[in-house]
């Protein structure tokens, strides 16, 4: 008995979402059974990852801060691999738009006392910028030199990290401390609690300005590759590459372009993590986000809105997985979630049959000539 | 700073890639990309470690953590061969899964003591050799001798052998191998593991030889991914790699120790730990495979040789009777 | 079941090689063997005609152990005998060539030939090797280094190569699927000798093939399949007909698909002079190639493949640098990019209906956009006007009957004609002054041919030029014009197809004669050997 794959030749639109849900639950529990080998309690942790994301109004608001760098960075990877772009580089993208947003407040670029309404949007072009030519380097390696993305893409990560880790420890330190002194309020994105005198329900909650940026990104994505011209560009050359050519798509500078806008997302993303969270730059201002939006954006299936509702999801595990020991738990959850996504994935592409040996008339001997 | 020294010790540090751009070396060659190599040398890390604090029997952790790779690395090989997985993706998640199994894992860990590690040994007669005996033969783990002893067998078994010759024909054209009989599934599964045999021993080396101790993810630091780059610049050649894995540990080493001087040359040495220009020194590793890569890909696309021709496409065998 | 009105030949008397008997072999969705039966002699060579989808290929399969029967039975040397994987057909003797060859470019004809075998052992041992395929290759007259690497090889060099596999694991029957396709009539005469000296070793060979002269002149005998059952079972090729051969296979006599009006021709549309090209392996591909094709025109591009003809699409719709000079109603798109071409209105039908001309994952509207969403109305600025494409890919869809659940279906959900009627539909909708259309009717079934060639002519009838390349010699003389004869990547023969003599266009497709260079140098007789 033979257990086969044949490819589908139709999929029913129910079956994707499905597998998709399927995919992550089968990853729950997977997850669990290993933290209770390794001799953690895994309802409890389970219990306490829901009630510290979505317990209450307050909870769900740092939720939602969590999201916020997840939302643009997922769909800076969503971008990417919609072309088959490989883009493993979000994390650094990330760091270096921090740093850029940084640099406006830190350098200093802008005379002492300008209002927000300049220094924010002067942080944001800054951050996209910076992200964007950290973009731009594998972009072009790989279109003009064929070189490999991931390792490019990765290996800048790391170079971003040492790149803060200079600033942070040198010329911005402050007090020789790991981090850099705290922005002044003009640098400070808007946050729901910053009018809780007028309205007293919003004390507390620290939603800011970047969550916005990211449900706007999403919308302008979504518009950007179902009705626009680049976008279906992008989706062309994502399907097929050939196919793409012979349509006189100039496949060289849209790899060049998807990368800087990806990188110019994933920018954003610290940007808004500077200027929205944590107010200064520092050394640990990452817990992987550029790596978790891989995972994001291919459980969306690449689709901006989908990536949204993942990022939420995966901001609540990271704001509660911080409490679980032991404390790569979220991680290794994150390893088997895309692994079952991958496993789902097959199961709609292919059917698996079953073939039992076939009964045949002739006595079964081979003989030789 | 004794640069014999330096490079000595940058020796062991290259035998880490070495093992780990072979393993990967191999499974490649057979069609199958495995970027899970940083997450399998974790494993094999923490596995190696947390067996040699449990048992202090370094060599039944080395076993234990060459297994470890090597169960990781199926998991890869059953998603991108039987389920036609996209391979990038498989090999990420593999990074991923491995990374947190082995942080879970090794929690508590980084408390251990000191612990046995390996034996070293020094070549008799040999070490005396001007230039190369100190660096290469002088008090090197002997799993640095097991490395250099890889790679010729390595050539070997690729380039003249009856296995070997089907190894390439797997991984060029898997059709055409089918079609002679030979077992194309089987094959790939069989060279995947080997891969993760050796990345699971490449994270031995680093706990039980070179660097013993866990520290988190920072006990292999990106050298997984290094050594897929290396494998680029390698041209998929297991010489070529040993070459490029010794020249990393070499400047790895260089890196590490350059810190720890008060001047070069007269003047004050900028890279002195505490420093904050030491990061752009720990930059260069991974600026450096960036490099490498650029140049491997410059020479595939000229030469028209590169990557075997069917790596990273799952195999679909026409419909057949059995 | 055999029809009783259609010849069957008598049996031989000593045990057939191999024999098949009453196979039956089912896929989804189609009926590909209904009770077949085949035997093959000793020493001889027996042809398995009939058309696309007659079950030919799934016979040779099923006797090859590619595929397993689902009932019926096969017999080697009057033993019953069950194949469960091609290894264990070769270990039995039996060996198939493929008409897509299983070789590995990069390795040499030695290591392909001794690659999956059990020994040697271990160590490679190349010399001896080699010194062993060399004598083999002598013996059956296979001409071909055994040690040069595959891609250095021309196709009829690899198919020896194919073949030499098969003799060094002792094949007695071998199995071929169309091997004639691709060659040149020399390495056909080549070939053929080396089927004689197999059988005049005691070896037995069944081939398939749809080429009605050749088989004609190989074969010993012939079995006929139409739709899956045996329409004559073992003819004697002596004394069989053309004619009545290709009522066998088809089952009708065989008429014209459509009728020819007479043409209109306008102006030159398509100008090629002098142009040179290499091709991926960077060895020339076009030399001074030179043509023109008129308004109203249809040019047939008759050449064995390999000649250049692919390379000579790609220049024109700007897919491949070239030198020399192409000019579309007058203007230069030599090098000008695909977009360009696509700007000057040259419409590009290419081979590889899955892989080039759709993308398999988008839908049918996003493939039928393909090449108008640069432009208004379907482009609004930066915009894609979705509610436009929409309605236009309806109105599409309808007019050239793409059967498809919606316009959302995706691509790789359509059939092989309907996926052609989706990129015929998109290519010439523009109503474009060029057409460039490559193999656009292979695959495909009576009826989708059939629909292709109405369009090509309709727009022809619209004054539109079309360059027909296609392997398919009838299809030219039903539909083009003109045709050009195109070898080693020149033009070396111009005719005007109501006037053309095949046997003459077949001499020049070889190499045999080249009436343009002839024709051009005045000191010489004029015209080539007569045939």
């Amino acid at each position: 008995m033979t257990i086969r794959l044949e490819p589908r030749m139709w999929t029913p639109r129910w079956l994707s979402p499905l597998t998709t849900i399927g995919a992550v639950v089968v990853a729950l529990f997977i997850s669990a059974l290993i933290l209770a080998f390794v001799g953690g309690d895994p309802v409890r942790a389970y219990l306490h990852i829901a009630n510290a994301a979505f317990g209450d109004v307050g909870v769900l608001s740092d939720t939602l801060v969590k999201a916020t760098p997840l939302i643009l960075t997922g769909l800076a990877c969503a971008l990417a691999f919609r072309m088959r772009l490989w883009n493993i580089g979000a994390e650094g993208q990330f760091l270096l738009g921090a740093w850029g947003a940084s640099a406006i407040v830190l350098a200093p670029t802008l005379p002492p006392g300008t209002p927000a309404i300049v220094v924010i949007p002067a942080m944001m072009v800054a951050g996209a910028f910076a992200g964007g030519v950290w973009g731009f380097i594998p972009g072009i390696l790989k279109a003009r030199l064929g070189v490999n993305e991931i390792i490019t893409s990765l290996m800048l990560n790391y170079v971003a990290l040492f790149w803060i880790q200079y600033w942070v420890f040198g010329p911005w330190s402050e007090g020789g401390f790991q981090q850099t002194e705290q922005f002044p309020r003009e640098a400070w994105l808007p946050r729901l609690t910053d009018v809780a005198t007028a309205v007293p329900a919003f004390s507390g909650l620290t939603i800011h300005l970047g969550f916005l940026f990211g449900l706007l990104a999403a919308t302008l994505m979504w518009f950007l590759l179902n009705r626009t011209r680049a976008g279906y560009e992008i989706r062309l050359i994502g399907d097929s590459p050939r196919a793409a050519r012979y349509a006189g798509i100039d496949i060289k500078r849209a790899i060049i372009v998807v990368f800087v806008i990806s990188g110019a997302l994933a920018g954003l993303a610290g940007m808004s993590e500077v200027g929205g969270v944590v107010h200064r730059l520092q050394d640990r201002i990452s817990p992987g986000y550029g790596y978790t939006a891989i995972i994001i954006a291919y459980l969306a299936h690449f689709g901006p809105f989908r990536v949204v509702i993942a990022s939420v999801l995966f901001g609540a595990l990271i704001l509660a997985g911080r409490e679980i020991q032991p404390s790569g738990v979220p991680a290794m959850i994150q390893g088997v979630i895309l692994f079952s996504l991958i496993a789902g994935d097959t199961l709609v592409r292919y059917r698996i049959r079953i073939d039992r040996r076939q009964p045949s008339t002739a006595p079964t001997t081979t003989s030789r000539a | 700073m004794d640069f014999q020294l330096v490079l000595a010790a940058g020796v062991g540090t290259g035998t880490v890639l070495l093992f780990a751009a072979v393993g990967e070396i191999f499974a490649e060659r057979s069609g199958v990309l495995n970027l899970g190599v940083e997450g399998m040398m974790l494993i094999g890390a923490v596995a190696g470690f947390s067996t040699v604090v449990a048992t202090g029997n370094p060599w039944v952790a080395l076993v234990v953590a060459m297994v470890a790779g090597g169960v990781l690395s199926l998991l890869h090989g059953v998603f991108a061969i039987h389920l036609r997985a996209d391979q990038v993706v498989s090999g990420l998640a593999l990074t991923f899964l491995g990374a947190g199994l082995a942080r879970v894992l090794g929690e508590g860990l980084s408390g251990a003591g000191a612990t046995s590690q390996l034996p070293r040994l020094t070549v008799p007669v040999l070490s005396e050799v001007p230039l190369l005996g100190p660096i290469f033969l002088t008090n090197q783990s002997v799993l640095v001798y097991v490395g250099y002893a890889l790679v010729p067998v390595a050539w070997f078994w690729i380039e003249k052998t009856r296995p070997g010759l089907h190894l390439r024909a797997v991984g060029q054209n898997p059709s055409a191998a089918d079609a002679q009989g030979i077992d194309v599934y089987g094959s790939r599964y069989a060279y995947v593991l080997v891969g993760g045999l050796l990345a699971g021993l490449a994270g031995a080396t680093i706990t039980l030889a070179i660097q013993p101790g866990w520290f988190s993810d920072q006990t292999v630091g990106g050298r997984g991914w290094i050594a897929v780059g290396l494998v680029i610049f390698a041209q998929w050649s297991p010489i070529r790699a040993a070459f490029g894995a010794f020249l990393f540990g070499a400047i790895s080493r260089f890196i590490l120790d350059i810190q720890g001087v008060d001047a070069i040359l007269g003047f004050t040495n900028p890279f002195q730990a505490g420093r904050s220009a030491t990061f752009f020194l720990e930059m260069l590793p991974y600026l450096l495979v960036i490099v490498v890569v650029v140049i491997g890909s410059r020479e595939a696309l000229r030469k028209r040789l590169g990557a075997p021709a069917a790596l990273g496409i799952p195999y679909v065998r026409g419909e057949r009777g059995a | 079941m055999t029809d009783p009105d259609v010849p069957v030949a008598a049996g031989l008397l000593e045990a057939n090689a191999l024999e098949a008997r009453g196979i039956v072999k089912a896929f989804p969705g189609v009926l590909a063997n209904d009770g077949v039966s085949l035997d093959l002699g000793v020493g001889e060579v027996h042809a398995v005609l009939g058309e696309n989808g007659a079950g030919k290929s799934t016979l040779m399969n099923i006797l090859a152990g590619l595929y397993r029967p689902d009932s019926g039975e096969i017999l080697l040397d009057g033993q019953p005998v069950e194949f469960n994987s091609p290894r264990d057909a070769i270990e039995a003797g039996v060996g198939m060539v493929h008409q897509h060859f299983t070789l590995v470019p990069s390795q040499t004809v030695t290591e392909n030939v001794i690659l999956g075998l059990a020994s040697p052992r271990f160590l490679l041992r190349t010399g001896r090797a080699e010194a062993e395929v060399g004598r083999l290759a002598k013996q059956f007259g296979l001409r071909v280094d055994p040690g040069a690497k595959i891609w250095q090889l021309s196709v009829g060099e690899q198919q020896r190569v194919e073949i030499l596999k098969l003799l060094y694991r002792g094949a007695r029957i071998l199995i071929m699927d169309e091997p004639t396709a691709v060659l040149a009539p020399q390495e056909i005469d080549e070939l053929f000798r080396t089927l004689r000296s197999m059988t005049a070793d005691g070896r037995s060979v069944a081939f398939i093939s749809h080429k009605l002269g050749e088989v004609l002149a190989i074969a010993d005998r012939i079995t006929v399949m139409r739709r899956g059952k045996v329409t004559a079972a073992g003819m004697p090729a002596a004394g069989s007909t053309r004619a009545g051969l290709a009522r066998l296979m088809v089952g009708r006599e065989v008429i014209e698909t459509v009728e020819r009006t007479p043409a209109r021709l306008g102006d030159t549309v398509l100008e090629v002079s002098d142009v040179d090209a290499v091709n991926d392996r960077e060895l020339p591909a076009l030399r001074g190639t030179s043509f023109t094709i008129r308004s109203g025109e249809i040019v047939g591009i008759a050449a064995i493949a390999g000649n250049g003809q692919s390379e000579l699409a790609e220049v024109i719709t700007g897919l491949r640098a070239c030198s020399g000079r192409i000019r579309i109603n007058g203007r230069d798109i030599a090098n000008a990019s695909a977009r360009q071409a696509i700007r000057h209105g040259i419409a590009h039908i290419p081979e590889d209906r899955t892989g080039v001309g759709s993308a398999p994952n988008l839908s049918v509207v996003d493939n039928l956009i393909m090449k108008s969403y640069r432009t208004p109305p379907i482009a609004q600025g930066w915009l894609v006007d979705t509610v436009r494409a929409r309605g236009v890919a309806e109105a599409m869809r309808e007019r050239y009957a793409i059967a498809t659940p919606s316009i959302d279906t995706e691509a790789r959900l359509l059939s092989g004609g309907n996926l052609q009627r989706l990129i015929l539909a998109r290519e010439i909708e523009s109503e474009p002054d060029l057409i460039i259309a490559v193999q656009p009717t292979r695959g495909l079934d009576v009826g989708a041919i059939e629909s292709v060639h109405r369009l090509l002519m309709a727009r022809r009838a619209g004054g539109a030029a079309i360059l027909l390349i296609t392997e398919e010699l009838d299809e030219i003389m039903s539909i083009a014009d003109r045709v050009d004869v195109m070898y080693e990547g020149r033009v070396v023969g111009s005719f005007p197809v109501d006037s053309a003599d095949i046997e003459r266009i077949g001499l020049l497709m070889t190499g045999g004669e080249d009436a343009v260079a002839d024709a051009a140098a005045e000191a010489a007789p004029a015209g080539g050997d007569a045939p």
